[in-house]
């Protein structure tokens, strides 16, 4: 299809099957742990979010190593999942949309974070006056006017997810048609006489995928501030 | 003041930021005015009565409802006090239209049971009617003012509380909801605590004047005691 050999194809479906599940498993998370870090004060606040952030200045292969003692099959983690759910993360294309979700978590959460933290809260206490409880208001003023930064941090996390590397194949392998994705196999590619032509042709793709992203985030973006805009 | 509860009854102290807040006034009149400088502390008494504040210590009533009270550890959060709250800036929620806004607090009382005043009756007297497909964005000073006034209006509240509604207003725009109070005053049958630093707001419109300097009480009476006599009224 589109001269694509069917190992490519199957790479580039992997690729956007994988950064699209770590994304959404990530974003109710990552929505829940912005709020608490944007609105609440706790002790240890630093400390959280400093840990939610250090996929992003660790080593990725550290990350993937970590996965891989925590949630592969022996690990504790890895092995409570399958005895409850029977779900394998090792050398599984679950366990390279945990590690892709995971790298891409913490541009994400920052991103949300952000948003909410520029939402007036003098609103959510005009809607507070109006009867609305805390989860109303979260859900009928809060969200709605973060909304632009949130779908900024869901492309950012999926762009990032998509060109994942170091953490997914050092926690699930390069197996084609099961954890190769569209970085893995370029690799792959790189790696074999010949190969040249094709890595080029799937970095064009993964170029292709995340400016396709980003337009369409522009666009919702746009949409969504000219309902939202407050000019005076 | 009155054989039955008076319509609003505060005692607050509250010390914050180096600013001591200590007021204590009651109120039967269906249009009370805080008045002070800038700076008094006006405005943390609405929150106070609203619940967005928390006294340290004291007691805040409305309609023989006890709302907040520190020595039984009563406090009413904000959203179940029914206290209508027009903000100094209006604070219309900016993703919605102008309908949606006014019918957001009608929803959350219309759960609990309790007959709203009627949209159009509110509508048709704050004069908003040709607005309400439109945005907060594209509204005048004197529009969303309105606006906020009918939002506040629509919740039902047992109280009304307005944090400067005529500051910014050019002196058309002023007259002009001056007036609108007054109708609201006298056709809505509630309540209203309004804060101000102008003197003829308070001459026009209020029959009761709470005037605060630096955080504290210091007269209580009509507008002609407090005004005109200075400083003569005895405690609340």
């Amino acid at each position: 299809m589109l001269g694509f050999s069917p190992d490519e194809w199957t790479a580039i479906m992997l690729s956007l099957r994988v950064a699209t599940v770590g994304t959404l498993f990530g974003l109710p998370v990552a929505l829940f742990l912005a709020y608490i870090l944007a609105r609440w004060r706790f002790p240890g606040k630093v400390v959280l979010d400093g840990i939610l952030h250090l996929p992003l200045v660790m080593p990725p292969v550290v990350t993937g190593y970590f996965l891989l003692l925590t949630f592969g099959r022996q690990g504790a983690i890895g092995n409570a999942f399958y005895e409850m759910f029977g779900i394998t993360f090792a050398f599984r294309w679950t366990g390279a949309a945990l590690a892709c979700g995971i790298m891409g978590f913490p541009l994400m959460l920052r991103a949300i974070r952000l948003s909410f933290e520029a939402v007036d809260r003098r609103l959510e206490t005009a809607a507070a006056t109006l009867g609305a409880n805390a989860l109303w208001t979260f859900l009928i003023v809060t969200l709605p006017l973060a909304l632009p930064g949130i779908l900024a941090g869901v492309i950012l996390c999926f762009a990032k997810a998509l060109g994942e590397f170091g953490a997914t194949i050092t926690f699930v392998s390069n197996i084609p048609g099961e954890t190769q994705t569209i970085p893995s196999a370029i690799y792959t590619y790189t790696q074999v006489p010949g190969g040249d032509y094709q890595a080029l042709r799937l970095a064009c793709v993964s170029i292709a995928i995340a400016m396709i992203a980003l337009i369409v985030s522009e666009i919702l973006n746009r949409r969504i501030q000219k309902r939202i805009a407050v000019f005076e | 003041m009155t054989n039955s509860e008076p319509a609003l009854r505060v005692s607050a102290y509250q010390k914050r930021n180096g600013f001591t807040l200590d007021v204590a006034f009651e109120s039967a009149s269906p249009l009370t005015a805080l008045f002070g400088p800038s700076g008094s502390g006006k405005t943390s008494v609405l929150n106070l009565i609203a619940g967005v504040q928390r006294p340290d210590k004291g007691c805040v009533a409305v309609a023989g409802h006890v709302l907040t009270d520190t020595d039984a550890r009563i406090f009413v959060p904000p959203h179940l006090r029914r206290v209508g709250f027009v903000f100094q800036d209006a604070q219309l929620f900016p993703h919605l239209t102008v309908e949606q806004n006014i019918k957001f607090g009608q929803w959350f009382t219309r759960k609990g049971g309790k007959s709203a005043l009627p949209l159009e009756v509110i509508v048709g007297v704050l004069g908003i009617g040709s607005l309400l497909k439109r945005r907060p964005a594209t509204l005048s000073g004197g529009e969303r003012h309105r606006v906020a006034l009918a939002r506040a209006l629509l919740s039902s509240p047992r109280i009304l509380l307005m944090d400067e509604p005529l500051s910014g207003l050019d002196d058309a725009r002023r007259d002009e909801i001056m007036t609108l109070i007054e109708r609201v005053r006298d056709e809505f049958s509630v309540p209203i605590v309004f804060v101000t630093h102008n003197i003829e707001e308070v001459r026009r419109l209020a029959s009761r004047v709470v005037r605060i300097v630096a955080g504290r009480v210091i007269a209580t009476g009509t507008p002609a005691e407090v005004l005109g006599g200075g400083s003569s009224s005895g405690p609340c």
